[in-house]
């Protein structure tokens, strides 16, 4: 008996070794180098200019009404940055939600048939999808062609934040969608059934047992989107017509122009901000789904 | 009533999610140049697009690319999941799972600086120009896709009966032939499902490869941003919907086998329970 508990250990560190090695100088390493290179200058020396500058530059932007105002450049991309991310974020709940719900309680065959339709898009390659976007939103694309067939005015909606917002939704939905659907799949339909048949009325049921029980796929789904879409590129240049600059154009700019050491720089800054939401989330998860009185 | 609204609602979910992909499909066979206006049906920029040798390099690039990565990941990836599966140091195991939730939770855009500062750091140090080539371009692929195919080989390690392999040795398997005709086909559906994943994941990926390729290796997600910088005919589309139907064939071979899987394991519990 003694060799059955025994054995599992052999070998494990052989077979890992290979994998242990490949992390260590791939991951982790790497995630060293971007805070060495946000403390120094081109010569390897440390300073700190790269980080005040992220704080200090500044720049002139004109209002709508002429009057030219002057902001801290990389203060007013992140913030920027952020408010679409959390509004991006804020969409996908207010869809994915009702959505994943629906889902949830279709029959079993439907439920794979409509999950797989939420997937699909995510394997159409995302700098493709996001072009089409634009030429769906385009002044003289294709929504603005239909609308004008029917003999209504035209809308304007690419260059606009709201342009914006939709590409993030579109790319992101899923991840908020699939967490929160498979809370719910697994939820126990004898508690809302409890719940009824102790008096409470639908919308009770989904505010003081539906919700609270999908908080924790809630919780990821929030996590899954905001962190891709605080760091996204490409997105905005394309649908924001190159007019709403976030955190990951920056990042991208500065490495395009061979400024390593701010983009690390802002990487690190942007890490640093994700790492605290995180310790956030984690916070609220611990404290509100798994403290106290529950188990 | 209260059900026809809440499907009028989901039905536009649904036609949000596919709008962009029904515009592509329906324009990658549009006569003229347009993408927003449909004259009519032609395959005319798929004849283009099998002329545009530049294009069709890239494409090989990707899939040179991709199936080497998935080769490294899946083999690397499969020993290592059998190897935390068996690990007995607490420590260990949490460390190597904290380092394989790492790039799983950075941003692309954070994985594909970092790997790109040590390469070009690294570089200088032996007094390279450009740094960044194929092979860095690989050794960030096959990063990034080790952790799925971790994720999906350790499920099965742990579904599987620890005595099962015992058992094969006591009978007078020798551990490797035990680990051949027990442990392995236990694994086999969560490594194919890991090897599919990361084949498609290197295909797709754009950020990360835009970071770590530098000029001398372009991969087809490359050419399409730098295209997308210009002007994109329809051509573009075609070659988009023919690799959204192969990666889509590919993940429904995905999702049969793990059906399939899940079949399997349900009769064997139940044949337990009676």
């Amino acid at each position: 008996m003694k060799s059955l508990t025994k054995r599992p250990g052999n070998g494990s560190r052989t077979a890992l070794a290979p994998y242990s090695l490949w992390a260590m100088l791939f991951i982790v390493v790497p995630m060293v180098f971007i805070a060495y290179y946000a403390f120094t200058d081109n010569n390897f020396q440390f300073t700190m200019e790269n980080i005040t500058r992220f704080f200090t530059t500044v720049s002139n932007v004109k209002n709508p009404d002429g009057s030219v105002e002057e902001v801290r450049t990389y203060l007013l991309i992140l913030g920027r940055s952020l408010k679409l991310a959390v509004i991006s974020t804020a969409v996908c709940l207010l869809i994915g939600y009702p959505l994943a719900y629906r889902i949830a309680h279709a029959r079993k065959r439907t439920q794979k048939i409509m999950m797989t339709l939420v997937m699909i898009p995510m394997w159409m390659n995302f700098l493709i999808r996001t072009y089409a976007w634009m030429t769906i939103l385009q002044d003289a694309g294709i929504i603005n062609n239909i609308l004008s067939k029917l003999g209504l005015k035209p809308v304007h909606i690419i260059g606009t934040e709201v342009a914006v917002i939709i590409g993030m939704v579109y790319d992101y939905l899923p991840y908020m969608v699939l967490p929160i659907y498979s809370i719910m799949v697994k939820m126990d339909s004898g508690l809302i059934e409890a719940a009824h048949d102790l008096g409470c009325g639908t919308l009770s049921v989904l505010r003081r047992v539906i919700f609270p029980l999908s908080l924790p796929g809630v919780l990821s789904g929030i996590t899954m989107v905001l962190i891709p879409s605080i760091s996204t590129f490409y997105i905005s240049q394309k649908l924001g017509s190159g007019k709403f600059f976030l955190i990951g154009d920056a990042i991208e700019g500065q490495y395009v122009a061979n400024n390593l050491h701010f983009a690390a720089a802002m990487a690190f800054i942007l890490m640093i901000i994700l790492l605290l939401f995180m310790a956030l989330i984690k916070y609220f998860t611990s404290r509100y789904l798994y403290g106290g009185n529950a188990k | 009533m209260k059900k026809v609204i809440s499907n009028i609602l989901t039905g536009l979910v649904y036609v949000f999610l596919f709008a962009p992909i029904v515009v592509l499909l329906v324009f990658s066979f549009n006569g003229s140049k347009s993408l927003s206006v449909f004259s009519d049906p032609s395959l005319y920029w798929y004849k283009e697009l099998l002329k545009d040798r530049n294009t069709l390099e890239t494409v090989r690039n990707s899939l040179l690319l991709a199936t080497t990565a998935t080769a490294i990941a899946t083999a690397m990836g499969t020993a290592a999941a059998w190897g935390i599966d068996r690990l007995r140091s607490r420590w260990y195991r949490t460390a190597i799972n904290t380092v394989t939730d790492i790039p799983m939770t950075n941003p692309d855009i954070i994985t594909g600086i970092s790997m790109m500062l040590m390469f070009v750091f690294v570089g200088r140090m032996f007094g390279a120009r450009n740094s960044l080539n194929f092979w860095t371009i690989l050794i960030a692929h096959v990063t990034f896709c080790l952790p799925y195919v971790i994720l999906q080989v350790l499920p099965k390690l742990q579904q599987m009966d620890r005595a099962l392999p015992e058992a094969a040795m006591d009978l007078g398997c020798t551990p490797f032939r035990a680990f051949w005709k027990v442990e392995l086909p236990e694994m086999l559906p969560g490594i194919v499902t890991g090897a599919i994943m990361a084949f498609t994941m290197s295909l797709d990926d754009f950020v990360i490869s835009y970071f770590t390729s530098g000029t001398g290796f372009e991969t087809l997600p490359i050419r399409i941003y730098s295209m997308t910088k210009k002007t994109v005919t329809p051509k573009m589309y075609a070659l988009a919907t023919i690799i959204f139907f192969i990666t889509l064939t590919l993940l429904l071979i995905s999702n049969a086998i793990e059906d399939s899987d899940d079949k399997e394991s349900r009769k064997q519990k139940n044949a337990k329970n009676d």
